[in-house]
């Protein structure tokens, strides 16, 4: 689903390299998480797949394209195929919870009556059935987070990339996040997840890569946050 | 769905930024009008132009009895004086600027004086000896008067040589001065205009950094997330057209065909029928700024 050849970003001529000749593959459905300090990589490594960013040198495969040749009017239907959450939800503050995931949709195009029967059964899937008239202040940060995976998910994207989701809920709030993740993984969507919350990566056991100054250190099935060297 | 979609994000825009519309239309307003005016003159002038080159002649009068002008101080024009000007009209020298030629003799001018006025108590009295003989001069080209005028102006048996174009072309240089004016002032303030929507396309942009943020990345296409803002620019400067299309239309009704018209009535003035002809003129003009404006702006703050 994903794959990264030999892949290098550098952003600052002269500067460090934020990713270094990393090569990965990430399978259809697979669950994994990116580990590392600050300033390892991750963000980066998530907005290379996102075509944000494009590689110094190397090449990225996302959903079987090749994204150095992807040309920039395609990009967006890249993007159709990927959702995204970040620590921050990006929730739009005038718009109600419904008109925040539909946003997602009208912006494609997608018709009304699409989106009047999609927004709601998702809403109900992330579990926040009966709040869709809420405005996200009136939300607390989980239920927040909800709304913005709500809002990746509604297009059932084959890929959902999410950069610390966790990174400003409590521990409690963080495990309900992740059951949710777990959960839309087992549709069959293809997770990549950013995070330094050990607990959760310990729980979880997952397939965890581990950056360290960009460079690949560790990848291991059914993994833990703490490598063991 | 899509379309009622952007028609209420561009609503949103346009409340949004208020200030800075208004602003954009008052602008494309007064820049536009300069366009206007400029455009109007010209038109005008071309009109004049049609209208005198066309029907005029360069006119010999030659000497009657008792003119005070040095160069007839011989009296009346003698036949032979009017052969020798007639043999250098027709010379090969003159060929190329002189159409026709035709002269009237006094007989001539008194058959049709007395045509003209014929009903007039003033003009029975006046005989043929007070007429005075003229050649009149068709050209080939108009433009050209000045070289039949100077070499016939002061020689002998001429009492003067007269071209009406000499009464409009003033006119026209300070029209055509006018008009460079408008268009300097219009340049000046259509550089204002471009400014003045670039900042507010940018400032809107801005303002909606987060919807446009989502929007890409969710995949909404570029065209998509721009047309909202390219809309908003080219829904202001349209309005800006239209009202000077208006500021026009009532200087031309109020000022030109009952005010000029009336005060200075031996021009024949353009109506506001001249205003609906440079009217998509400017609305092009118009929606020519705001694109050039979006290009611009949005190429730098929405980009993928
Ligand atoms: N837009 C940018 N321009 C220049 N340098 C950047 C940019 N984004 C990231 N970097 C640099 O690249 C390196 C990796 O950054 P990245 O954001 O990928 O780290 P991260 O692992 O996500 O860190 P964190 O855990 O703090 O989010 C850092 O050294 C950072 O300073
Ligand atoms: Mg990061």
């Amino acid at each position: 689903m994903i794959r990264f050849e030999n892949v290098t970003k550098v952003y600052a001529r002269g500067a460090r390299p934020a990713l270094d000749a990393i090569d990965l593959e990430v399978e259809r459905g697979e669950f994994v998480f990116l580990v590392g300090a600050s300033g390892s990589g991750k963000s980066t490594f998530l907005r290379l797949v996102l075509r944000e960013e494009r590689p110094t040198a190397g090449r990225v495969f996302v959903a079987g394209r090749d994204l150095s040749t992807l040309s920039t009017w395609k990009v967006p239907h890249l993007r159709r195929q990927i959702g995204a959450v970040f620590q921050d939800f990006r929730l739009l503050p005038n718009k109600t919870v419904f008109e925040n995931v539909a946003f997602a949709l009208q912006v494609i195009g997608k018709p009304k009556h699409h989106i009047m029967t999609t927004v709601p059964d998702t809403l109900e899937l992330v579990g926040l059935g009966g709040k869709e008239r809420r405005r996200p202040h009136e939300l607390s940060g989980g239920e927040q987070q909800r709304v913005a995976i709500a809002r990746a998910f509604v297009n059932r994207p084959s890929i959902l990339l999410a950069d610390e989701p966790t990174g400003n809920l409590d521990p409690t709030t963080s495990v309900g996040i992740m059951r949710l993740l777990d959960r839309i993984n087992r549709t069959g969507t293809t997770v990549v997840m950013a995070t330094h919350d050990d607990e959760i990566v310990d729980q979880m056991r997952k397939r965890v890569v581990e950056l360290d100054h960009g460079q690949m250190v560790r990848d291991q099935s059914r993994g833990v946050y703490g490598s063991t060297r | 769905m899509r379309l009622q979609f952007i028609l209420s994000e561009i609503g949103l825009g346009l409340r949004r930024n208020l200030s800075m519309t208004v602003s954009v239309i008052l602008v494309t307003f007064v820049s536009l009008t300069f366009v206007g005016a400029a455009g109007l003159l010209q038109v005008q002038i071309g009109q004049m132009k049609d209208e005198w080159y066309d029907k005029v002649e360069v006119t010999i009068y030659l000497c009657p009895d008792g003119s005070e002008q040095p160069t007839c101080a011989g009296g009346l024009a003698s036949d032979e004086q009017i052969e020798t000007l007639r043999t250098e009209l027709e010379s090969d020298a003159l060929e190329p600027y002189v159409e026709q030629v035709y002269f009237e003799s006094q007989e001539q001018a008194f058959a049709s004086f007395q045509e003209r006025f014929a009903d007039e108590a003033w003009a029975q009295g006046v005989t043929a000896d007070q007429m005075q003989a003229s050649f009149r001069i068709a050209l080939d080209d108009p433009e050209q008067y000045q070289v039949v005028a100077e070499m016939f102006t002061g020689r002998q048996g001429v009492e003067m040589v007269r071209d009406p174009r000499a009464v409009v072309e003033p006119l026209i240089l300070v029209m055509n001065r006018g008009s460079l004016v408008a268009a300097g002032l219009a340049a000046v303030m259509l550089l204002a205009a471009v400014l003045l929507i670039t900042t507010t396309i940018r400032l809107s942009a801005m303002s909606r950094r987060r919807e446009t943020g989502i929007m890409r990345l969710v995949g909404a296409s570029n065209l998509f997330i721009q047309l909202p803002f390219m809309l908003e620019g080219a829904i202001a400067a349209t309005i800006g057209a239209a009202l000077s299309v208006a500021g026009l239309w009532f200087g031309v009704r109020y000022l030109v065909e009952d005010w000029l018209a009336d005060s200075v009535s031996f021009i024949d003035y353009i109506g506001t029928e001249a205003v609906w002809t440079i009217a998509p003129v400017l609305l092009v003009i118009a929606i020519g700024l705001a694109a050039i404006s979006s290009v611009v702006t949005l190429s730098r703050y929405t980009k993928v």
